[in-house]
């Protein structure tokens, strides 16, 4: 179980207090699938990155599987059952695809099979790519999948996506979302989704709405997407007081 | 042939050589041969124009044989000069395997000179490889000096992968592959330098036939406060593609001059040239941990990765 008490993230620029998240409690029972949605800029990804450590709360407390991880590194918190996929993974000269999934399952002999097939479930062939460099040479959408599925090696308790979607065509998307249909329909993890994606939404057990660095709402994926959609067909305030006719 | 466990160590580093090769070799330790044999196809002879090093002869169509001539230096203050000729048949398909070793425990510097000339037939392939290494704990330093120059005939292709593991104090090397009509020459240069080490690479290239090609990848890694020079350069004489790519890593206080050129002398000449200096991204470093890897081990992985 995941529990944040109080989790509160401050900077500063200058003379200027910035308060990216402010007193976040919130808590997640395992084998749950939970998407965090919101306006850009609103503190998804701040509040993802303080679970895996990348970011440090300087508030508040984390609480994963009732030990106090606030003050453990990124790589402590990776051993202890949570994983990241980057939104925008890095790349790397020389480590191939069969390097970074090897490294992400800890299995020094993964088979070629079992690569085959964490690639399969984001939509690509492991003949094609398992010795290609994770370099300049792959699109942004071929990074992107090759991350989910270093994530899907690791097969973490814990799995936080950041915007799994983004970059990734049609008909990978639809391979993606089945795959974490699956994985919270067999109850293999825990998983936390930043998603814009009603697809994806729609696949949760809670969705929390975060804005302005606080939780606005959180509730089922009924109750939230219909909210959501009348915010987004809402249109444009200026054009609306302007009496534009479109 | 050599027994003790320092040479053993050496010849595995540098050659991969677990006991006794299979095929062609020459082993040189302390600037004499300590071990040689021929084969039908290739045969290895002492130079005869009263300079240090061998001959070696390939035949006409001789294909799947590997040569090893690896050097060892295990004693303090020796320093030679070894002029080793290749002359390799047309339509070979041969592996070469190079490197040098240098164990100083002492305070005197020992120093391998090398130049390495290849005569490769028409149509021929020919994979070379050198790999260099120092080990030892005194001050004498470890100094290799490789010149490496390539003459390819009509259609024949070099594939050259040369290594410094580590341990080099300074070095300074030079390569020259002339490219005939049809030729193709992929050089992979991997370099690593750490302490006060130094290291110059000065490289040439030159596609001097209709078709040629040539491809330089240099990957370099420099730690501590040690200094790197890389002088690539890519000519075309003739319709033909060359392709310069140099990347490295700097770390500490290192320094690193990469200075590429690409020079066309004919209007057809197709020439590219990349380079790149940059410290290790700390998103890499940060997405290892996520997979469960220290800092350290995040690091070593990349470095690991960027120079095999």
């Amino acid at each position: 179980m995941l529990e944040l008490r109080s989790v509160g993230y401050t900077v500063h620029e200058g003379d200027t207090k910035l308060d990216i998240l402010k007193d976040i409690s919130l808590t997640i029972d395992d084998h749950k699938l939970v998407v965090f949605t919101g306006p850009n800029g609103g503190g998804k990804t701040t509040l993802a990155k303080i679970i895996m450590g990348l970011v440090n709360p300087t508030s508040g407390r984390i609480i994963w599987n009732g030990q106090d991880i606030t003050g453990l590194g990124i790589t402590e918190r990776a051993r202890l059952g949570i994983s990241y996929g980057f939104q925008q993974p890095p790349r790397f000269k020389g480590l191939t695809v069969r390097d970074l999934l090897t490294l992400a399952s800890g299995d020094e002999k993964m088979s070629k099979d079992r690569c085959c097939q964490y690639l399969t479930k984001v939509g690509l062939c492991a003949n094609d790519y398992l010795d290609r460099e994770v370099d300049v040479s792959l699109s942004g959408g071929e990074v992107k999948r090759i991350e989910i599925a270093s994530i899907l090696a690791r097969n973490s308790q814990l799995m936080i996506f950041d915007e799994p979607e983004a970059g990734i065509d049609l008909w990978s998307f639809a391979r993606l979302t089945e795959t974490f249909e699956q994985i919270h329909r067999t109850g293999s993890a825990t998983m936390i989704i930043i998603s814009h994606q009603e697809r994806i939404i729609s696949l949760a057990d809670e969705v929390i709405v975060v804005g302005d660095g606080s939780i606005r709402h959180r509730g089922s994926a009924a109750d939230i997407l219909p909210q959501i959609l009348a915010d987004t067909l809402g249109g444009c305030p200026v054009l609306t007081k302007g009496g534009a006719d479109l | 042939m050599m027994e003790n466990q320092i040479d053993q160590e050496l010849l595995e580093k540098i050659a991969d050589m677990l006991g006794k090769p299979v095929g062609s070799f020459n082993i040189r330790k302390d600037s004499s041969c300590a071990d040689r044999q021929s084969t039908e196809n290739i045969q290895i002879t002492d130079k005869t124009d009263g300079k240090s090093g061998i001959e070696i002869r390939i035949k006409d169509g001789t294909v799947g044989e590997k040569c090893h001539i690896p050097v060892i230096i295990t004693k303090s203050g020796v320093e030679e000069m070894v002029y080793n000729d290749f002359f390799i048949g047309e339509n070979c398909d041969v592996e070469i395997v190079a490197g040098c070793g240098i164990h100083n425990c002492g305070d005197q510097d020992s120093r391998h000179d090398g130049v390495h000339t290849f005569y490769v037939g028409k149509n021929s392939k020919v994979k070379y490889t050198e790999k260099h290494y120092g080990g030892g704990d005194g001050r004498g330093g470890k100094i290799m000096n490789p010149e490496t120059v390539v003459y390819l005939e009509e259609g024949a292709f070099l594939q050259m992968e040369s290594t410094q593991i580590r341990g080099v104090d300074s070095t300074k090397r030079n390569t020259k592959i002339v490219c005939g009509k049809g030729a193709e020459a992929v050089i992979t240069e991997r370099l690593l330098t750490h302490g006060n080490q130094t290291a110059i690479s000065d490289m040439e290239i030159v596609l001097d036939g209709q078709d040629a090609k040539g491809r330089v990848i240099s990957r370099s890694v420099a730690q501590e406060e040690s200094e790197q020079v890389f002088y690539p350069r890519m000519v075309g004489n003739a319709a033909s593609f060359g392709h310069v790519q140099c990347d490295s890593i700097i770390m500490g206080n290192a320094k690193i001059k990469s200075i590429p050129a690409v020079i066309a002398n004919c209007p057809e000449a197709q020439l590219v040239h990349e380079a790149a200096i940059g410290k290790i991204a700390g998103e890499q470093l940060l997405k290892l941990q996520t997979l469960g890897l220290t800092e350290e081990e995040a690091e070593d992985c990349i470095l690991k990765g960027f120079l095999a």
